[in-house]
This record gives structure tokens, sequence and C-alpha cells, in this order.
């Protein structure tokens, strides 16, 4: 090969990087591996972690144990969809546009708004792609958001803000829910949008219709985040007056994989289509008059537009949102009210179960589908992992602590479920919190009793 | 060589049936799942969730059976070329070998079904895999801090453009605009609108390199950053890099190096080496995260010391204990520009990208940017060599790295077909065209990038297809203006898609 380039050795090919920027020492990594050597490393520190199937996990907070079916895996594991750069060139890519195509069909559906992206990366840079849009779409200085959306959206929204000058107030909550007074009080022609959840961190199924009107009536721009799953059984965002629905699809046939890759669904009023970020595939003929599916509306992207492009997004997360679509189908129309009556039922169960327990409250007693928020009789966040340590020491993960998220509820626990969750489950959960909550707690060393979980066992 | 498929070639039922969605399937009262009893005291809906709450028009999802489905999508992925059917030559994409051992790792439950808000003592072997990966993404680009947070390549972009905002506002320093060359990546102007600056465009000298009197005349005190592509997506390495970091660094801005190139430079030369700030990683190009259609990938960021302060939250920490090292979260980073996105990054990902470390290892890595930059040199030699440069110009007679750039425009001119032609009819001869038009500057451009996972016989193959398209369309250039003849559909309607975009299933 050297001989047809002509020249003598591989060091000539990089002739034109001077010895200046050469690295002169060899990388410090180990030498490489035969496959076996790593895959036995890799699952050895697989080993290290607690994963929900090796507890009853009733974490949640954005991302959900949902059993995902086995056609999930087998479809999304097949090279032709695994492999493949983005659909670049339509005539190959036929499979891929048209899972995009079905894919938005199904986000459309679900969140009732006529158009939808085929992706973004995930929940809260989701949220964050609906502000620039807001942003570029008028001049108004001001974003509203309400402390019952995701922390890790606000915190994203915040970020990106910072850049745009824009300032970000948040709308407090009151009985769990956001404070409509407030909002009301908070809303003014200068707000440019505003983000108000249909199901918030604590669980809560807030009413938003008439937050939406009123936000509608200031000419901001009406964003909404929402768990997909819950979408069998709540009244969408579209038909709730939103612009822009947007939120973390993982609960959707994706895996938890400790926080990504999953995916952010976006979806918009048809004012919007044009402004959208992300790839949209759209359905056109060949010269053969036969149906086709391709990337469209390619004039609002950075490959084309450069500056004046919606957004810088490229790569999203497009395997994901083939999990997403075959889940989907697999669940159908039925199917996912029917997950969403039992979430509504168990969740129920437990919340009176847990409620039950001696010293324990409601953190509030607003509806709940699938996640709903307690107060402990214990003082302060790490008391709270104390509580939850010693659960976990007896094989149950009740969830997550409130109090880093929202120092207000510094008692207070996330319980989220999904059908994984059986009643023997629940029932397990109010006996292992009950009985933890009875015993008195060593203070200060935060660490889990002995024998707690199979980490200190390694 | 692959059999060139002419018009009249057979077609196969499967590509070319009339392809119904999903949606079309469905039938009433069809299904899949199975819910499971909820085994609760069940109470009326309308207690648990109001009337006004409760959803009243079903989602229209389909009404479909399990076989349906398996057959359905597994029928739409026969209408896919994929990397693993055949040569993927995409400029700027490195369509390396996708490694079936890494999704075997990704897939065991210790990492699919870890929970985000796992308790890091219960997640310690995550946490040391991105630890460790942290390492090799450091030690890779010469920059100490990484962070994995960012979800792919402009993601990273921005994060670095915002830490270069938090940078220079932390010194009491305003500044507005960003260098950015010709031909960078789209993402590159893109991203520094969304992180509210403005874009100055560098122009390129005759060789391709950046040409530095622009760049002296642009660099001054309102300029905070410049982005860098090195080796560019015209596939050069730029020979004054020294002197290119040495004029931005005098006036005080950061340097921001595009890492989609890195596969050239693995264990040569680093950003940090060349003098940069910031380099984003695309894990799904260098180091094989599959691409799937369109992501999921991951852009982790590595900095130089003056702007790891302002890392995203939470960084990775560790400290030694009596049972070996800890590893944590902390979010107690008051200089941090925050978050960019949930959680802790898409781990899946760099869990594969781990497993590629540890596979390849220091002396791998090398290899595998050295075995890139030699494929990329003889595919170009044998193009050569086969007569193919006659129409398609080497843009710039220099050695090239990991890819090459060709221009279509003596083709064009003399045989009349066009780039876009000549990648439609490489479909024909089962490749996937190169990227095309892409970088802007170089007219009718064909941007090829082989890796290093190709053989020389698959290299040949595919000088051999270029030099028998050139050739039939010197007999015949309608079959290239035609071209695909065999794929599941052919040329499609693309401005029509645009002008009256249907971009859902209507019912």
């Amino acid at each position: 090969m050297l001989r047809a380039i002509g020249v003598a050795s591989i060091e000539q090919l990089f002739a034109d990087v001077p010895p200046e920027v050469r690295i002169r020492a060899p990388l410090d990594l180990p030498l490489g591996k035969p496959e076996q050597e790593v895959y036995e490393r890799m699952r050895a520190l697989a080993d290290r972690n607690v994963s929900c199937e090796d507890e009853i996990s009733f974490l949640g907070g954005g991302m959900y144990d949902h059993y995902v079916p086995a056609i999930v895996d087998t479809l999304t594991q097949r090279a032709e969809f695994l492999t493949p750069y983005t659909p670049y060139q339509p005539e190959v890519s036929q499979g891929t546009l048209q899972v995009m195509f079905e894919y938005q069909t199904a986000i459309s559906e679900l969140t009732g708004l006529p158009v939808s992206n085929a992706t973004l990366y995930e929940g809260p840079s989701a949220l964050g792609a609906a502000a620039f849009l807001a942003r570029q779409h008028h001049s108004r200085r001001r974003f509203l958001i309400s402390r019952g959306v995701h922390p890790h959206s606000r915190e994203t929204l915040a970020t990106m803000s910072e850049g745009w000058r824009m300032r970000v107030d948040e709308v407090a909550l009151r009985d769990g829910v956001t404070d409509a007074d407030a909002f009301a009080d908070a809303l003014s022609d200068d707000v440019s949008a505003v983000f108000l959840p249909l199901t918030n961190f604590l669980g809560a199924v807030e009413d938003l219709a008439p937050l939406l009107d009123l936000a509608q009536a200031a000419g901001a721009v009406a964003v909404v985040t929402c768990d997909p799953v819950t979408l069998g059984v709540l009244e969408p965002p579209g038909a709730l007056g939103a612009d822009i629905a947007v939120g973390e699809g993982q609960a959707l046939g994706n895996r938890l994989d400790f926080g990504g890759p999953s995916f952010g669904f976006f979806s918009a009023s048809e004012r919007f289509l044009r402004r959208m970020p992300g790839r949209i595939a759209g359905e056109t003929r060949d010269v053969d008059g036969r149906r086709a599916f391709v990337l469209t509306l390619q004039t609002r992207e950075q490959h084309i537009r450069r500056e004046k492009a919606t957004s810088n997004i490229t790569t999203a997360q497009t395997l994901n949102a083939v999990a997403a679509v075959v889940y989907l189908s697999w669940l159908g129309r039925r199917g996912i009210v029917e997950l969403g009556e039992l979430l509504l039922q168990r969740t129920d169960y437990a919340r009176t179960r847990l409620a039950a327990i001696d010293g324990v409250q409601l953190l509030h007693e607003q509806p709940a589908v699938r996640e709903f928020a307690i107060r402990l009789p214990v003082t302060g966040v790490d008391a709270v992992r104390r509580v939850i340590d010693t659960c976990c020491a007896h094989g149950v993960n009740p969830g997550h602590p409130l109090g880093r998220e929202y120092p207000e509820f510094d008692d207070g626990l996330l319980v989220a479920l999904t059908e994984r969750r059986s009643r023997h489950e629940i029932d397990r959960l109010a006996d292992v919190l009950g009985a933890a909550l009875a015993t008195p707690h060593v203070e200060g060393n935060g660490r889990p009793p002995a024998g707690a979980g199979k980490e200190l066992a390694r | 060589m692959t059999e060139p498929r002419g018009a009249n070639a057979t077609e196969s039922p499967l590509q070319r049936e009339s392809v119904l969605t999903i949606y079309e399937k469905s039938r009433d009262g069809r299904r899949a799942f199975v819910a499971p009893h909820s085994g609760v005291p069940e109470r009326s809906l309308e207690t648990l969730l109001p009337t006004h709450l409760r959803r009243s028009e079903a989602a229209r999802l389909p009404e479909v059976s399990e076989p349906e489905i398996v057959r359905h999508y597994t029928r739409l992925s026969k209408r896919n070329f994929d990397l693993d059917s055949g040569f993927y030559p995409l400029g700027s994409c490195t369509m390396k070998h996708n490694p079936r051992l890494h999704e075997r790792v990704a897939a065991l439950p210790g990492n699919a079904r870890v929970h985000p808000l796992q308790a890091p003592r219960r997640a310690q072997g995550a946490l040391e895999v991105m630890w460790e990966l942290e390492h090799a993404l450091a030690e890779v680009s010469g920059l100490p801090h990484v962070s994995l947070q960012p979800s792919a390549g402009s993601h990273g972009e921005y994060a670095g453009l915002l830490l270069t905002r938090a940078y220079h506002e932390d010194r009491g320093d305003q500044r507005t605009k960003v260098l950015v060359p010709e031909s960078a990546h789209g993402t590159n102007p893109a991203s520094v609108v969304m992180a509210g600056y403005e874009v100055v465009r560098l122009d390129a000298d005759a060789d391709g390199n950046v040409d530095l009197d622009d760049l002296r005349d642009k660099a001054n005190g309102d300029v905070a950053c410049l982005m860098l592509t090195n080796p560019s997506t015209l596939g050069l390495f730029d020979p004054n890099i020294e002197e290119i970091t040495r004029v931005v660094r005098e006036v005080g801005a950061t340097l921001y190096y595009d890492g989609a190139n890195l596969n050239a430079i693995l264990g040569i030369s680093s950003p940090g080496a060349m003098g940069f700030d910031i380099v984003h990683f695309n894990l799904h190009k260098t180091f094989t995260q599959p691409h799937g259609g369109g992501g999921p990938g991951a852009g982790p960021i590595a900095v130089s010391d003056r702007l790891e302060p302002y890392l995203p939250r939470p960084r990775l920490t560790r400290v030694q204990s009596s049972e070996g090292w800890v590893y944590d979260l902390d979010d107690n980073r008051p200089k941090s520009i925050g978050r960019l996105r949930g959680f802790q990054g898409n781990y899946g990902v760099f869990v594969r990208a781990y497993a590629y470390v540890l596979s390849l290892g220091a002396d791998g890595l090398k290899d595998a940017s050295e075995t890139a930059v030699l494929n990329a040199n003889y595919l170009l030699a044998r193009l050569k060599e086969r007569g193919v440069v006659e129409y398609l110009s080497s843009a710039y007679d220099r050695v090239c790295m990991h890819e090459f750039v060709l221009s279509g425009a003596g083709m064009k001119r003399e045989l009349g077909i066009r780039t876009l032609d000549l990648a439609k009819r490489l479909l024909d001869f089962g490749f996937h065209p190169p990227t095309v038009y892409f970088p802007l500057l170089v007219d009718e451009a064909l941007l090829v990038e082989p890796t290093e996972t190709e053989t020389k016989e698959t290299l040949d193959a595919f000088a051999d297809a270029i030099a028998e398209i050139l050739r039939e369309a010197r007999e015949d250039p309608e079959i290239a203006r035609n071209a695909p003849h065999t794929t599941p559909v052919r040329r499609l309607d693309e401005a029509g898609a645009a002008k009256r975009p249907v971009v859902r299933q209507g019912f």
C-alpha cells in the first residue's frame, strides 16, 4: 500500500504534523486486550452496580424501570437499524426514514399536537431547545418556569439562558402544584415562554388548562413537559392549549442505562413547524411514483443554514426512537390506556399503604398517575438517606430523597411505580419502610447498616 | 469488484413492495401487550383522576399483533443500507466497524438497568467506567479535565462556547465574536449563535490551510474563541497550527478543537499539544458507538486548566478509602456553567467507548489512526492510478490525513454528470457514497473517509467502481443521471416534500 502511495513509511504520511505538536511518549493507557478479557473486566465493573435486577426499586424522577418487551431488543439490534448513519441517502434509508415518520406520528398523537420532530437528545435539553425556539420567535426577555418542572430541566434552562441574557423566573408550588396565583402575577407581556409540567417532579397531575389560557392571552410560547407513559390517561398538552410539548422519552421502550442514551421528544403546533429543531422525516414520491420518505425542511438545519439554523443539532437519538415506536406499537391504542389505568390503581394503593405508616404523611393530595411524594418523620436529607439505606439493606430501594433539589421538602421521599412493581412488592415496600422508620438510626456516619447491599460485599 | 447493476436488474419483491405504515396495518382490536392484573383493591377512575384531567380522545396508536410488529420492522430494516453490509466511506462521519462485544456489555443488567438516581455508592462500577473513560479521553486529547455530559458533538461545541463565555466573564471581559473557518462543520456557526456569539468567518489559503493574514486581521480583543477542525474537513493537517494557536492566544481568546476528525491523530498529536483549550469527542465516530441511523452518540469535552472551574455540573470525583477508590458526583461547583442535560450523560455510550479503549489500548489507538491515514492515502493513490483524477480532481495536491476531498467539477464539465449522480450510481454498486457537497468551499465536493477497519480489497473495489462509473458515463451519462436503479426507491421529490410537508400519518 505504501508503494502505491509512493512513500517509504507511514511516518511520511504525517509530514504535515510539525514535530512541536507531536506526542513524544506513548499514551498512558494499558495495552490492548483480547475480547474475552475486555468482557470480564466490563462485567466485573457492571457487577459493582446495584441495578433494578438486584433490588425492588421505586426510583423514578424522570426515568423509570418499565418492562421492555423482547422485540425491542431484537429489532433495535438489527444491524440495518443499529449501524447506518443519519439517512442522507434516502434511496437506501427508507427503513429508518419510515420509522422516523411513524415515530413522529406516535408522538404527535400522544401529545395532541400536530407536528413532531424525530427526537432530540433527552428531556431537559429538549426543554432548552423549546426555549431557544421561543427566544428566536420574539424579542421578549423573560422565561417563566414552574418549580414543579424537573430540576435538571430547570438547571439546563438556567445554563442556556445565561448566554442569551434571558431572565428566568421560577413560579413556586402550592399544595404540590404550580401556584396559579403566583403564575398569573408573574405573567406579563415580556414573557417569552412559560414552562409548565403536566405531571410535576413531585408526581402531581397539574390542572394546566387555565394556566395555558393565561399564557396564550399574554402571547407567551406555552411549553408543557410531560411523561409520555401517562398520556394514555391524561388529557394531552395539545388539548390543554400548549404550543409545544417536550419531555424525556426513556419510559417508552428504552433502558435506564444509568441515565442515557434515551431521547427527548418535541412536538408543536403547526405554526412552529418551520422553526422546529432537529430532523424531520416527510412523505414524498420517487421518480417512479413510489411512496417514499425523506429528511425534509432541511433548510432549518445547520448543515445548510449554518449560523441561521434553528438549532445546532445533528446526531440525535434515532435508534432510541426505533425502540419507542416498536414499544408503542406493542402497547397499542388500548394498551397505553390500560397501562395508565394500572399505574393509577397501583399508585393509589401504594400511596394509601405508605400513608398508613406511623408518622408518614403525603406531601400533597393531588392526583398522581405513577409517582408521588411523602414526608418521613425524620429531619433532614441525611436522615432520609439513612432510612433509604436501611430499606436498601432489605432489598427495597424506596425512592429518591427530595431534599437536595427541594430543600423545603428535606424530609421528602419521591416514590415511583411501573407495571413491574407488583402489589406484593408494594406491600414489601410498606413493611420495610415502616420497619426502617420504627428503628432508631445511628446519626452521623452516613453509612448503611452492616450487610447493606452488595456494594459492601465486594 | 462488485458487479454493477443496471436499469434492467431484477428487482427484489421485498425491496420494491408498496409500503404501508404501521398505522395502515392497524385493525380494531388487535394487540400485542397483555396488561398484568393490578392485584390491588381498585377504586373508580373518577376518584383517582378528575374527569377534566382525563384523556377524552384516545391517541391513535396502531393496533397490531406481535408477529406483525416484528415483520413490519424487519421488512423496513431491509430497506436500509448499513455498515455491516457494505463500505460506508462517509467523510467526516468515521464509519468504522462497531464491535458487537460493546453491545453485549452495554446490555448487561448491571449497566442497562441501573437507575440514574441510584446512590453513587451503589453505582461504583458505573462511575469507575466514567472515571476511566475520562482518563483515556484526557490522555488522548492532551487536555486534563473531562466532562462526559454533552450528548453529541454539537452539544459539546455548545458546552465549549458556554465555558468560553464563563471564562471571559469571570475575568470581567466582554467579548462578542467567534472565529470559524469557512470549511468548518455547519454545527460550529450554529453553536456559536446558540451560545449568543457572533460568527466571523475565516478564509482558507490556496493550500486549504487557515489564511494566516486573514486570521491576523480578524484576531483582536473582541474575539472570544477560535473554533478549528484539524485535520480540517478537507482532510488536511494545517502545518501552521502553532502559529494559529499563538495568534489566537495572544489576543486572549480560547481555542476550541472540533474533534470530529480526531480519528486521524490518536497517539500522534493532540489538541493539547497543538495549544487548544477545549475539544469535543464524537464517541459515535472515533470510539465506535454505532450511529443508529442518527444517534445516539455522545460528545464529551476535555479542557485545559484555565477552563476547568467552569465545566458542567456535576463533576465526577474520587477519593481513596480503606476499601479502595470511592467515586462520587460533585454538584458543589460554584463557577460551573451548570447542567446541559439530565443525569450523567449517555452512559451506555461510555460503556461502549471504554470497552473500545480497553480492546485497543495505547498501541491499538495509535495503530487505528495510522491505518486510517494509510487507507485514505492508499485509496486516493488508487483512484489516481485508475485515472479517476482526470474527472475527479484531488482538491488539494497534498498528502491527506484520514479523509480526502475530490472535486467533481471536471466530471460535470467533461462527462455531464454531477457529484450527486456519481453518488447515486455508487448505490447500484453496493457502496454507500461519500459525503457530497461538503465542505462548501470545494465545487462539487466529494469527501471520502474510508476508516481503518476496511481492507485493501474493499478500497480497491471501491476505486474500481468509481472508475467504472466514469467509464460508463463516457458512453452513456444517462445511466448515472437516472441512478440509482436498484434501490428500494429511486430519486425522490425532495422539493415537493419541503413545499407541502407531510410529516405524520393522516387518519
